[in-house]
């Protein structure tokens, strides 16, 4: 392939696709890109490769680089989010045990209501709930942390959040080192295929469209090659656009699965692009609308209200200043970037760089340099809001 | 005096790592612990309740160890992941080792240099190790095909060996293909149509 030379770590899961789908359908080559993709065997792996230079951008739970802006975990170095990768995509899990007292509860597992489904979980539960996410700085983590506290349930004496890597993710629960967990696809329906565990939720039931990875470079790297990022932002926010048009799924499962990136069976990691889930070994199906979004209602717009969000709620657990916090947050969302370099490509421009989080339950007008814009809703489940002018 | 410095090294492989524990006891006196289990890594660690943590970069459980670094209960030792301002070069050949360093806060880096050195000399050998013996596995495997390919073409076409691999490799040319590649397309045919 010809093209300046790049390489962008990512992990393999299904929402590293936009990454995958701009090299091998050909985006980064119309945009002169030799997009060099290199796995990375864990998160902070990936963190500390990016920012040694070892690569120039990187696939990333979007609290990475969030956290990395209030100097938490890594080496300082300031990494800057050009675009959002996925919207949601995740899953929670319970072990069969688990899910056994669950449906003696009374819930059925519409797989819709977090509050009934969380509900029916905490009065299961006989001692702390042990989770297993696969970052400390993860979507993951800040969805269970919001969805269980809101409903009583306090950490860390009754709620231990832990790591565990994703492809561990599963032995850990048949180990019973851990209950539940929330991971990202497939391997909630490995967890299900494996026969350990059932699927409680989808990500999307706490809260509609929220952010989950992102497309990450140094700040450094982004300011001394303006060239190359456009490049970049161009042909990753392409792919998005191609992997949203429902015909192409097939597809993009079948590329997913090659040995080189996820190497898991292409059915399995269809049902997360068709948001079409078995939740059990029973074969229970689920369809859920928008269960992992790239494109619709500007999802790449790398809002800087949702990373003040982050930012606000990563203070306060850590026992940071949160101002400060929510400024170097602000700061590292490159929404100039994405309005230099991807206007011409007819991609929507939100007008502000920030919006009130939570607010939309339905559809949403909004004012855009070119006219109007339709936002997706992005509720919570107990309709909590953040104004990022008031938090 | 301070006293010695303990260090928890995380590896599977049992020769690996005894070969990262031979070459810290080189670089001087300490007391080291190896875990091989990453099941409950965070509480095997905390149980050492170890100065440094040395864990090789390609480990998946290597997240587990993020989180350690952040929680600092009052059981808990603080542990940062190692960064030396000072010392950017220190670092970065660290990484470049494949070897990632979790240290407890304050402690000084001219303690943590000598055991980061032997570390990312082993390193270094213990990578360049692993690549020799992929290399030579997969050159033994291709082997193995290409023989089995040359056999098939000897009796379906009645040639000896040396025409056999003549024709393996003209075919390899003219496709623009590696003589294994061509050789295992044609065993797994040989494979189908049995």
């Amino acid at each position: 392939m010809s093209g300046a030379p790049i390489s962008v770590g990512f992990i393999p899961l299904v929402d590293a696709a936009p990454l995958i789908i701009a090299r091998e359908i050909g985006f980064a080559e119309e945009e002169g890109l030799d997009l060099k993709l290199a796995p990375a065997p864990s998160w902070s792996t990936l963190r500390d490769r990016l920012a040694m230079g070892q690569i120039e951008a990187a696939h990333m739970l979007f609290p990475m680089p969030v956290a990395a802006a209030l100097g938490l975990g890594g080496f300082g170095t300031r990494i800057d989010i050009l675009l959002v990768l996925s919207l949601n995509g995740n899953s929670i899990g319970v072990s069969r045990a688990l899910a056994e007292k669950i449906r003696a509860n009374g819930y059925e597992f519409d797989f819709t209501c977090a509050k009934r489904a969380g509900e029916a979980l905490i009065a299961a539960l006989d001692g702390p709930l042990r989770i297993g996410v696969p970052f400390p700085f993860s979507m993951h983590a800040e969805m269970l942390y919001h969805w269980l506290g809101a409903l009583g349930l306090k950490a860390p004496q009754d709620l231990d959040v832990r790591t565990v890597p994703p492809p561990l993710m599963a032995e850990a629960l048949a180990a019973g080192e851990i209950d539940a967990f929330c991971v990202g696809a497939p391997w909630g329906s490995i967890a299900v295929e494996t026969g350990v565990g059932e699927l409680l939720l989808p990500g999307t039931a706490i809260r509609a469209n929220a952010p989950e990875k992102v497309l990450a470079v140094r700040h450094d790297w982004a300011e001394a090659e303006p060239g190359l990022t456009r490049r970049l932002m161009r042909a990753t926010w392409l792919a998005g656009r191609w992997l949203a048009r429902p015909e192409n799924r097939g597809t993009a499962a079948e590329i997913l699965a090659l040995h080189e990136y996820l190497d898991l069976p292409a059915e399995l990691i269809e049902r997360s692009l068709t948001g079409e889930l078995i939740i059990s070994q029973r074969g229970e199906l689920r369809r859920v609308s928008g269960y992992l979004e790239f494109f619709e209602g500007a999802a790449a717009y790398p809002w800087a209200s949702q990373a003040a969000l982050v930012a606000s709620r990563l203070a306060a657990r850590m026992g940071l200043g949160r101002e400060e916090a929510m400024a170097a947050a602000r700061a590292i969302c490159r929404t100039d970037l994405y309005r230099r370099n991807l206007a011409d490509l007819g991609a929507e421009m939100p007008g502000a760089r920030e919006k009130i989080e939570g607010a939309m339950t339905e559809p949403t007008a909004v004012a855009t340099q070119s006219g109007k814009l339709i936002l997706s809703p992005d509720a919570f489940f107990d309709g909590w809001i953040f104004d990022p002018s008031n938090p | 005096m301070s006293k010695k410095l303990s260090i928890v090294v995380v590896e599977a492989e049992p020769e690996r790592a005894a070969l990262i524990e031979a070459s810290l006891r080189e670089a001087g006196d300490f007391e080291i612990a190896v875990i091989a289990e990453t099941a409950g890594l965070a509480r095997r660690i905390s149980e050492r309740n170890p100065d440094v943590v040395l864990i090789d970069m390609a480990n998946p459980s290597r997240d587990m160890l993020e989180e350690m670094a952040l929680a600092s209960g009052p059981l808990e030792r603080p542990v940062a992941m190692f960064v030396d301002r000072e010392d950017e070069g220190m670092t970065k050949a660290a990484i470049d080792a494949g070897v990632s360093a979790y240290v407890v806060a304050g402690l000084r880096a001219d303690r943590i240099k000598p055991i980061l050195d032997a570390a990312v000399a082993r390193f270094h050998m213990i990578h360049r190790m692993r690549a020799e013996l992929a290399a030579t596995k997969r050159a033994l495997e291709e082997r193995k095909v290409i023989d089995r390919a040359k056999g098939l073409l000897m009796k379906a076409r009645g040639v000896d060996e040396d025409a056999a691999y003549a024709l393996l490799r003209k075919t390899a040319m003219d496709q623009g293909k590696r003589v294994a590649e061509v050789a295992q397309a044609l065993v797994t045919a040989a494979g189908l149509l049995a």
